[in-house]
């Protein structure tokens, strides 16, 4: 188990390494979730009644796009510079190259969203930092970065694949979005903690035991 | 069955006069397609241990395809293969501890230093001092001066010669190079040569692909040449006169 943790905590660091030196995942990721906003803002002009009830699918729109794009990105880097294929030579276990690549994942996105909801809370007129957003958001991004790293590792080796991580990744992601959409809809209503949240437990508890296994099996050609 | 640990057969081949000791490969019958085209067809192969095998081949031979699925990374169609000790794909995971590869590809992380590069791979295989054992290799192949700098900014040369200590790293059993040689210089040719050889008289087995059959033949103590799915085994003489 020490070892398994070791493996994953190196990867991870690997990953914050890189982008911390190329800045190529955050840097886009985060533009392109503030232009969103902005336009949305400039188009929609919301009133504080009007943000709260149009900003969960505004924000989740913007976190579902800026969530391919982080999640793409990690694998493509190690495709591009071979990195993939040097961790399949290792001894490492293909859960742990995985859950590395997933945490990763999961962190840049939280990064990201860390800057994006004051952003979209200021711009949209909602008030989007609340603990019931918060939690919606952490159970909603480990789904998403789960399910993620698991299509974008198949896309990555396909020739179209950014179109195919799209057509293969959100119709299976959907009923997660559904849930964080419903769930940020409750929490701007004042009502706190949606019913939606353990639903959203059980599929990130889901996929965090299917996709480690489907990588595994996937990588061994 | 697999061996139980790289360190014994490492001890067993020095200790064992050669011909006595199980062989580093052992392949029978291996067939591999893509798609209709059949690449390897019912192949046979054995590489005894501490021996240095060059593998000669047109492109699309198959010889990369070869080395694939000796390290583990493909799957054979049919056919048993026998790697270090271990069957693959069973005990894929204790093939990968015993083996070194350098392919096509550096493996390396562009915006990662030569140190940290294998440092990185050195967690991975869970070396015992990986930073000591970096450092180590980097020496070996003459990249110590080179330790900080960041892999964008090595030539081809020295990013070849980081691929080779990237493959070495972990001291394995059987080296699988895929033109270990091609874009080097001729000082990393000799020091390339210098290693290698040193490698098999400590035991270590070698199996390289390379284009360069003059090369090959001076290097190798064995030279066999991969056309239409087969294996053909070739003397230094007839190499020579192929080249």
């Amino acid at each position: 188990m020490t070892q398994f943790l070791g493996t994953v905590a190196v990867l991870v660091w690997k990953d914050l390494k890189l982008e911390f030196r190329s800045r190529d995942i955050l840097v886009s990721v985060l533009v392109f979730g503030l232009l969103v906003a902005l336009l949305f803002s400039f188009a929609l002009k919301p009133s504080p009644g009007e943000g709260a009830r149009l900003a969960p699918a505004i924000l989740w729109v913007a976190l579902a796009f800026s969530g391919t794009i982080t999640v793409t990105r990690t694998f493509v880097r190690e495709q591009e510079q071979g990195g993939l294929e040097g961790l399949l030579l290792t001894p490492a276990s293909r859960d742990a190259i995985f859950l590395g690549k997933a945490l990763t994942s999961f962190l840049f996105m939280l990064a990201v969203e860390a800057v994006l909801l004051p952003a979209f809370s200021a711009l949209l007129a909602a008030p989007l930092l609340s603990a019931g957003i918060a939690v919606t958001a952490v159970l909603a991004t480990l789904g998403f970065a789960t399910l993620g790293t698991l299509f974008s590792a198949i896309a990555v080796q396909t020739r179209s694949r950014e179109i195919m991580l799209p057509v293969l990744f959100f119709p299976i992601i959907l009923p997660l979005l559904i849930g964080a959409v419903e769930s940020s809809a409750h929490a701007l209503s004042g009502g706190g903690f949606s019913r939606w949240l353990p639903l959203m437990g059980v599929f990130d508890a889901l996929f965090l035991v299917l996709c480690p296994w489907a990588f595994g099996a996937i990588m061994e050609e | 069955m697999c061996n139980p640990s790289p360190h014994r057969i490492m001890v067993a081949m020095v200790n064992k006069p050669s011909g006595v000791n199980p062989p580093a490969i052992q392949v029978r019958g291996l067939s591999k397609s893509f798609g209709d085209r059949l690449v390897l067809r019912d192949l046979d192969l054995e590489v005894s241990q501490g021996s240095f095998l060059a593998l000669f081949g047109a492109n699309g031979a198959g010889k990369t395809t070869l080395l694939r699925i000796l390290s583990g990374q493909a799957r054979a169609d049919a056919g048993s293969v026998m790697v270090a000790g271990c069957s693959l794909p069973k005990h894929a995971t204790t093939v990968r501890r015993r083996i070194g590869v350098v392919s096509h590809r550096g493996l390396l992380y562009d915006d990662l230093t030569c140190l940290e590069n294998l440092v990185f791979y050195g967690r991975l295989f869970s070396l015992s001092d990986p930073v000591a054992q970096a450092r180590q290799t980097l020496q070996r192949l003459a990249l110590d001066s080179h330790a900080s700098q960041r892999v964008r900014t090595l030539s081809h040369g020295q990013q070849k010669r980081l691929a080779i200590a990237r493959a070495i790293l972990h001291r394995p059993v059987l080296l699988l190079l895929d033109e270990p040689e091609a874009g080097l210089d001729r000082d990393s040719v000799n020091l390339l040569e210098g290693l290698l050889k040193d490698w098999t008289a400590q035991g270590g087995t070698v199996v390289m692909t390379t284009h360069d059959q003059a090369r090959g033949a001076a290097w190798a103590h064995r030279a066999v040449v991969l056309a239409d799915g087969h294996i053909h085994e070739q003397d230094a003489v007839q190499v020579e006169r192929r080249s």
